[in-house]
């Protein structure tokens, strides 16, 4: 019967085991078992159920641990079981979900340590640190010391060792432990580490007597002096008030707008200004990152649904954000849009910006005389088959800035080629312009004045020249 | 009623319609917008959306999120389903249900971010160590991705077995009209109120059931159920740790059979058919919006088109492919596959115009792209002259 004092000092006797019937299977003298047995008692210590508490453990002789437990287990892939944990804690915040995990998994898992310290999400995690691959064959690990033999340091070890405590401490753990196996207190240790609601980590020191042992002569004295000659701290470490990473989630969680609510785009006018357009239509806008050519270009699809017709809009940019080409490339139909790619043969062409024109230098030699081409004044030399038009938002009452250019330049497109037959309120050849202004209308926003007059602007230059 | 949308918003409507409670990702082009819309609807509706370290923690949260009774999802590309891979064989050999997005880009390596391909077709069913089944599901229009996501979570459920929802750049990212009634709510099984329990209590309750070997048993929860064990490693129904053969055979068999013996309650396909036709179209994602764009055009023109959809990858339809070679009489000559890759999933189709017992083997031809660019309806229809 183990007897374990728990923070408060209350003794506890051992009431209930958390290890099951089976023996341990680790080698003679192998600090493993001595640490299991001090989880053991602090869980009892702790007073919760056996199904209240999870051991994730991973790969090496450490992660043979949780099948001597009669609590809830997870076994997994090596050097990820913090990653397991997390998800287990933010699930089920109820649970205590401690991780067992040897010096090799810390060191092919480190960005899962160092990751789990800065949000402080609320695990505890035993490292069982005998400074090499037990498992595996006595190979060197992240926290070898400096000139240790191990079978794949055959010469010494010429790498520093992690400091796991002063990585997980310098990264905001909200209590971080360093001893080892041989310590008296140690099951109060993993009792306190696992009450704290936070991050919590104990690297804990031991001999294995398979392979560090016979190659360095290490002994409980041997890593007394080690931990002296690297100067790494002892004891409890840090203990830091933070919130628990899941506990801030939930807290700061309500319910909002949704960001995926459907936008339902009835058509808004009447069949006399309804849209015209009897065949497919493709429209490419060639613009540079930066000129919200992708947004004019969505107002302008959208405006197209308001009218009654279908419209996709396939965008192309490179992998940086507000530099480089932005095209998009329309597709408007009276039909429902299966294939929204290009034909190769667009019925309008847009440049906006020196960056678009150079993405689409190859097709404008390619288009048919029957291709509007509209271009900004900068572009008005461009040689193309097409049928040109020039916008200049110079020419018009508005200042249009930058931003609003793309926009200003759509609207002037589909005011000219949107011919009514019979004059102003006569039936639409492609679709009202003044959709985009209700397609803006819709969409709102603090830019929607200054959206409205730059597509009023545009509709002027469409007509105009 | 109509809207403009994409199927990134399709697909996360059809998750948090289906119930989806947990997401982990990380950023990656084309898949973000996925990762970003979760991280916002999520908790509003009580689940929890975290952006991972890496893929690797990602896919690992969902699967300890999984095993807390959360339903969890994940989306990436090609380039994070290679660090998915040895989370992804865990999933299997655990049984957790979850759904993994794959928005396909341009390979090989970080290929082209912001460039169209459907090039890890074989890659999601061949992705991680043994060659165990998966599902794969992949919707070729706006409207499917909603559906097809929720039915992604049901089979998930169903098969206790991580689905990979393959779709790519321009299904995800191109805006298209979608008549809102087109939108189906796909059925996804409740999750029995308490999962299988007729151990020994402690650490004997079985949580897994390897007989019959196609028999799937409800989930045990932390927290809910008792303790429940869980181990990636070869284990039996308690799910401790065992070498012993005939449990190991049993387990493995079991992962095959529970899947290869109910291919019927997973294959989807849609098939076009015309009286007559001597070819046949093939397509899946973005490839197949063109083929039935091609078939309209086809037909009016007077050419005769027969045309499959393909919308469960994995396993292959058999029965549906088999249906659309020969089920018209076996005047099916040609079977043109129209892939954005340079013939990856024709190889099924080419397996089975070749079984014995259709009355002449058609010719399989393939029809590719490789340079980024969508296959368009014209490229179909120069396969019929």
């Amino acid at each position: 019967m183990s007897i374990v004092h728990a923070a408060g000092g209350t003794s506890v006797g051992s009431l209930a085991t958390f290890r099951n019937q089976t023996p341990y299977p680790f080698c003679p003298g192998c600090g493993h078992g001595t640490i299991l047995d001090r989880l053991d008692q602090a869980l009892v210590a702790l007073g919760r159920g056996p199904d209240e508490v999870v051991i994730v453990s991973d790969i090496g002789c450490s992660g043979l641990s949780d099948q001597y437990f009669a609590t809830s287990a997870f076994h997994g892939l090596h050097g990820r079981s913090i990653t397991y944990a997390t998800g287990i804690k933010l699930a089920r915040p109820e649970l205590e979900v401690v991780v067992v995990m040897g010096d090799g998994g810390t060191g092919i898992g480190g960005a899962h340590l160092l990751n789990a310290a800065r949000r402080n999400i609320g695990i505890t995690v035993l490292v069982f640190n005998n400074f090499n691959y037990g498992m595996t064959g006595g190979q060197h690990s992240a926290t070898t010391p400096p000139d240790a033999v191990t079978s794949t340091t055959p010469g010494g070890n010429f790498e520093r060792p992690l400091d796991l405590c002063a990585t997980v401490a310098a990264n905001g753990a909200s209590s971080v432990y360093r001893g080892s196996s041989f310590d008296d207190d140690l099951a109060e240790r993993i009792a306190d580490a696992i009450r704290t609601p936070g991050f919590a980590l104990l690297d804990i020191w031991e001999l294995c007597t398979a392979h560090f042992v016979p190659s360095n002569k290490a002994s409980r004295r041997t890593l007394a002096e080690l931990r002296e000659r690297l100067g790494f701290a002892a004891g409890q470490i840090q203990t830091l008030e933070r919130p628990e990473y899941g506990a801030a989630y939930r807290a700061a969680s309500r319910p909002g707008a949704s960001t995926v609510a459907p936008q339902i785009l009835e058509p808004v006018y009447s069949t006399d200004l309804a849209a015209g357009l009897d065949r497919r239509f493709e429209l490419v806008v060639a613009g540079a990152a930066g000129g919200k050519v992708r947004s004019a270009a969505r107002t302008l699809a959208q405006a197209a649904v308001l009218s009654g017709l279908w419209a996709a809009q396939r965008d192309d940019y490179p992998v940086t954000v507000k530099t480089g080409h932005s095209l998009s490339q329309i597709v408007l139909s009276p039909e429902p849009i299966e294939h929204s790619g290009s034909s190769g043969r667009p019925d309008a062409v847009l440049v906006l910006a020196e960056e678009g024109l150079k993405k689409i230098a190859s097709l404008l030699p390619r288009l048919g005389e029957e291709c509007e081409l509209f271009v900004l004044p900068a572009f008005a030399g461009l040689d193309s088959p097409a049928r040109k038009s020039i916008f200049d938002p110079a020419a018009s009452e508005t200042k249009i800035a930058k931003t609003e250019l793309a926009l200003f330049a759509l609207a002037a497109v589909v005011e000219r080629l949107d011919r009514r037959q019979g004059g102003p309120g006569g039936p639409s050849t492609l679709f009202p312009a003044g959709a985009l202004e209700e397609a803006l209308r819709l969409a709102g926003g603090s830019y929607l004045e200054k959206n409205l007059a730059a597509v009023r602007a545009g509709r002027q230059a469409g007509r105009g020249a | 009623m109509r809207e403009l949308t994409d199927g990134s918003t399709a697909i996360v409507r059809g998750a948090l319609a289906a119930g989806c409670s947990f997401f982990a990702g990380y950023p990656i082009t084309p898949a973000s917008s996925i990762l970003m819309s979760m991280l916002s609807e999520l908790p509003q509706v009580g689940g929890v959306a975290i952006q991972g370290e890496d893929e690797i923690a990602s896919l690992g949260m969902c699967i300890g999120a999984a095993m807390g009774g959360a339903r969890a999802m994940t989306a990436t590309s090609g380039p994070g389903i290679s660090l998915y891979s040895e989370n992804i064989g865990l999933a299997i050999m655990g049984e957790v249900p979850l759904v993994i997005v794959d928005v396909q880009r341009l390979g090989p390596s970080t290929g082209g971010a912001t460039t169209v391909a459907q090039g890890d077709v074989q890659f999601v069913r061949w992705g991680t160590g043994g060659g165990y089944p998966v599902i794969a599901l992949c919707p070729s229009s706006v409207a499917e991705c909603y559906a097809l996501t929720m039915r992604a979570f049901d089979l998930a459920e169903r098969f206790r077995c991580p689905v990979f929802l393959l779709t790519d750049k321009e299904v995800a990212l191109t805006l298209n009209t979608v008549e809102v009634e087109d939108y189906r709510d796909e059925r996804v099984r409740a999750r029995p109120a308490n999962g299988s329990s007729d151990g020994d209590g402690g650490a004997g309750q079985r949580v897994y059931r390897y007989e019959p070997a196609d028999g799937v048993v409800p989930m045990r929860l932390y927290g809910r159920d008792g303790t429940v064990r869980f181990t990636g490693s070869t284990h039996d129904e308690r799910a401790i740790i065992t070498k012993d053969p005939v449990t190991v055979g049993a387990l493995n068999r079991h992962l095959i059979d529970k899947i290869e013996a109910h291919r019927d309650e997973i294959e989807l396909a849609t098939l076009d058919d015309e009286p007559g036709a001597e070819t046949l179209w093939v397509a899946y994602g973005v490839t197949a919006g063109a083929m039935r764009e091609a078939v309209a055009l086809a037909r009016k023109r007077g050419d005769k088109v027969a045309a499959l959809t393909i919308q469960s990858l994995w396993p292959v339809p058999e029965t549906a492919i088999g249906r659309a070679i020969d089920g018209g009489g076996g005047q099916i000559r040609r079977v043109v596959v129209a892939e954005l890759n340079h013939g990856l999933y024709r190889r099924e189709i080419e397996r089975l115009a070749g079984r014995p017992g259709l009355d002449g083997r058609p010719e399989v031809a393939g029809l590719h792209r490789i340079d980024g660019e969508l296959i368009t309806p014209s490229q179909f229809l120069e396969t019929l002259s």
